[in-house]
């Protein structure tokens, strides 16, 4: 599990607009993730041997740190992890990685027998997780578009609610967690406080953190965190659509609605396409949420991947089976990353 | 003038990457060892009431090593739940402390790993010979035949706590079968008060009594060639009796699920709010910590039931290792000389109230002559030593977390069955087994 990185990182930048009009994103989420590499490996136009001009190696010097820090950051940990999927690295060989036997397919035949203890826990992460996945995904959204189209227009505070929405995201991940830790306690969390002694619930006090509440604990955690973004990001798609265009539609007799669904949502569409795309990766691998919100361990109906992952790894220092189980999650996203990518290409086309 | 800007940026961006690329060769180079042999790196567990009180005891002691030898200690105290994952990520990484404390039980574990330096006489002899410790505890160093990687450091031993005033007022004596201590636990649930607190969401206690329990009947975790052998009906069983105290008993409140360590418990029981706890005995220090007094408590064998074997606790403890790629290794030896000698220990048994694992000592680690009678019968007369196998870690991470699960279930209020718990306990050993 060498090089798991924090997945908390930069949001995408756009590298180049090739000549098809469309952007082109280096998605980095993590370790495992998909990338547009070669990309920015196209070579400018211009170089050609015979007359070079003055200068014409500064592209590559400039693209050179980026390259290296690919390089070191991603690729290089990536290819080891890729090794150490078909080595026999128990604990045995952990600290003398060279004896470690080479077994093949041996970590992927277990990671994939689904008969057996260690492949049946994987596929119940693996479902468990894209359940999260889909809620955290759609709920931010959804609540990103609603505050960034509420505070579209201008109005006496609204510079404030900016603001506000996007205290969670300006937090220290830890931090945030550790205070929805402490308010998802049993028995003195302001949670079960406000549902129970305040408002009167019936019943005894639930569990958030262990059994099956855990569930709901760790989507509500990672939306709370997740939603800014959507929202900072579907704002600033949302300054690009000229207000003449609502003016006009507003003449013509379209309510808000309709404004929303004509006009916001097809001009938003290269937002959202590519917003989309990294909610999905990055809610998909999420490490941080599950790690501090539960601790050592992990409650069944909170067995998100990345966690199971490490707990696969580290609880019987089997990293050879954690880096196949990585490497399958990294297959998977890949797949899904370019079915979508090639849709969503094909739709842009059309339209 | 273009291209005199573009050469200045070129030349900005080549320098910025030498100076990152000459920051990354700096960072790998502070690492323990500064090549003088004046510093060690110390990596100690928690031990005391709280991490810095660890550090409290620990400064002053640490100063006087280097007042005598003139090598300077870095501390770095480690709570119970990253301990074992630091160690693993040291042993890995090779970014590793030269000294540090581990739980006896990994000893074996940790031995498989190539990564700790042996004991050879030359070793034993550096650090005043094999025979100054308890036998029972030097056996706890390592596999049995080989060389062992560790040494006994601090001598622990589990015993039921229990609160004298809440006893005599349901005139009630300590129980001596688990039988007894059940029925207690039970009767003096009442008045928003338990029998009973639990470090249920604690992975290593949790393991620790699925191998007492288990040991109770008769069962082991592992074959004598080291197979694991987890689903035998006596470790099933036992493990149900412990999860009983919650389930059928009702005695353990459903918060302690998330207890996830001991000294939670502890506070409980300081507070009166649970009349009864299973602690190992460093215990005192945190009970009187919260205001206790010592002779509030008595203390006696975690109890077996009738005709079970006469088991009250393993053989608990702490011992010490050096890293293999120790830089200096001659200070580091002098440093478990100087920790194992009888004036550190005398001082280091009373702030963290343990037990001597030094020959023909006697218990420092309180004034109460009985507490201390009733420690040393446990520690030497009703104890067994976990297994000491390679996968002894491994038992301890997936038994104990699967029973943090069963506890949460119980919590939330589901009920965990004798099957449940057996298909557990499978998924458990198939775990063990896949990493062998």
């Amino acid at each position: 599990m060498k090089g798991r990185g924090p997945h908390s990182a930069a949001p995408p930048l756009p590298l180049f607009q090739s000549s098809e009009e469309r952007w082109v994103f280096a998605v980095s989420a993590s370790t495992t993730t998909s990338k547009s590499a070669g990309a920015s490996a196209k070579a400018p136009r211009g170089g050609t041997r015979k007359n070079r001009r003055p200068g014409w190696w500064l592209p590559y010097a400039l693209l050179a740190p980026a390259v290296v820090f690919e390089l070191v950051i991603h690729v290089i940990p990536m290819v080891t992890g890729i090794w150490m999927s078909f080595l026999k690295l128990t604990k045995m060989f952990i600290s003398n990685w060279g004896n470690a036997p080479f077994i093949g397919f041996k970590n992927y035949a277990v990671a994939l027998d689904f008969n057996a203890a260690v492949g049946s826990g994987l596929l119940k992460s693996f479902l468990i997780t894209c359940a999260f996945t889909i809620l955290v995904v759609a709920i931010s959204w959804g609540l990103g578009m609603a505050a960034a189209v509420a505070l579209q227009r201008k109005f006496f505070g609204r510079g404030f609610f900016r603001t506000l929405f996007l205290v969670p995201y300006a937090l220290p991940m830890y931090a945030g967690i550790i205070a929805w830790k402490f308010m998802l306690q049993k028995d003195n969390g302001a949670l079960n406080h406000i549902l129970y002694d305040n408002l009167g619930l019936p019943g005894d006090k639930p569990f958030w953190l262990i059994g099956d509440n855990a569930f709901a604990a760790v989507v509500i955690v990672a939306i709370w965190r997740l939603w800014p973004f959507a929202f900072l990001m579907l704002m600033a798609g949302l300054q690009s659509i000229p207000n003449d265009v609502y003016e006009a539609s507003a003449v013509d007799g379209a309510r808000p609605l309709r404004q929303w669904s004509a006009i916001t949502l097809p001009m938003l569409r290269p937002v959202n396409m590519v917003l989309l795309l990294v909610m999905f990766l990055w809610t998909f691998n999420d490490f941080n949420t599950p790690f501090v919100l539960f601790g050592g361990s992990q409650p069944p109906a909170g067995d998100l991947i990345s966690f199971h992952i490490y707990n696969a790894s580290f609880l019987t220092w089997n990293f050879g089976s954690g880096a196949a189980m990585s490497v399958l999650l990294l297959l998977f996203l890949l797949v899904v990353s370019g079915i979508y990518l090639i849709i969503m290409n094909r739709r842009s086309h059309r339209a | 003038m273009t291209v005199k800007i573009r050469t200045f940026a070129a030349a900005a961006a080549i320098a910025a990457l030498a100076i990152t690329a000459t920051g990354c060769s700096g960072g790998n180079n502070n690492s323990p060892a500064d090549g003088g042999g004046k510093t060690l790196t110390y990596w100690a567990s928690n031990q005391g009431t709280s991490l810095d009180n660890d550090k409290e005891v620990l400064t002053p002691v640490l100063q006087k090593f280097q007042d005598e030898t003139g090598v300077k200690v870095n501390l770095e105290v480690i709570g119970w739940n990253d301990l074992q994952t630091r160690i693993q990520t040291a042993v890995t990484s090779g970014q590793a402390p030269d000294v540090l404390n581990i739980g006896n039980t990994w000893a074996a574990s940790l031995q498989s790993t190539g990564a700790f330096l042996p004991f050879d006489s030359a070793a034993f002899d550096a650090i005043g010979g094999k025979d100054k410790f308890v036998k029972t505890a030097m056996d706890t160093g390592g596999v049995p035949g080989q060389d062992p990687t560790s040494v006994p450091l601090y001598g622990l031993a589990y015993g039921l706590y229990y609160n004298k005033a809440m006893f005599k007022d349901a005139g009630l004596t300590p129980p001596t079968t688990w039988e007894e201590m059940a029925a207690d636990a039970k009767a003096l649930t009442k008045d928003g008060k338990y029998g009973f607190s639990l470090a249920a969401g604690s992975y290593t206690e949790n393991s620790h009594f699925a191998f007492i329990n288990a040991a109770q009947n008769g069962a082991d975790f592992f074959d004598a060639d080291g197979k694991p052998t987890f689903t035998s009906d006596g470790i099933v069983d036992g493990i149900a009796r412990y999860l009983d105290l919650m389930q059928t008993d009702k005695a353990v409140n459903p918060s302690n699920a998330q207890y996830d360590n001991g000294t939670q418990a502890i506070n409980d029981f300081a507070n009166g709010k649970a009349a009864m706890i299973l602690s190992q005995n460093n215990a005192d220090s945190s009970i009187a910590s919260q205001g206790m007094k010592n002779d509030e408590y008595g203390v006696v064998a975690f109890p077996a039931p009738e005709g079970g074997k006469p088991i009250a606790t393993m053989v608990a403890g702490i011992n010490m290792s050096i890293f293999k790629n120790t830089k200096n290794k001659d200070a580091a030896l002098e440093f478990v000389k100087f920790m194992t000698s009888e004036a550190t220990q005398a001082t280091l048994d009373k702030s963290f109230a343990a037990l001597p694992v030094l020959d023909g000592v006697t218990p420092s680690f309180t004034d109460n002559a009985e507490e201390a009678k009733t420690f040393s019968d446990i520690y030497s007369n009703k104890s067994k030593p976990l297994p000491l196998v390679a996968a002894e870690d491994q038992f301890e991470s997936t038994v104990g977390k699967a029973m943090n699960q069963m506890f949460a279930t119980i919590a939330s209020g589901g009920t965990v069955s004798k099957a449940d718990i057996k298909s557990a306990l499978t998924t458990a050993q198939q775990a063990v087994e896949a990493a062998s």
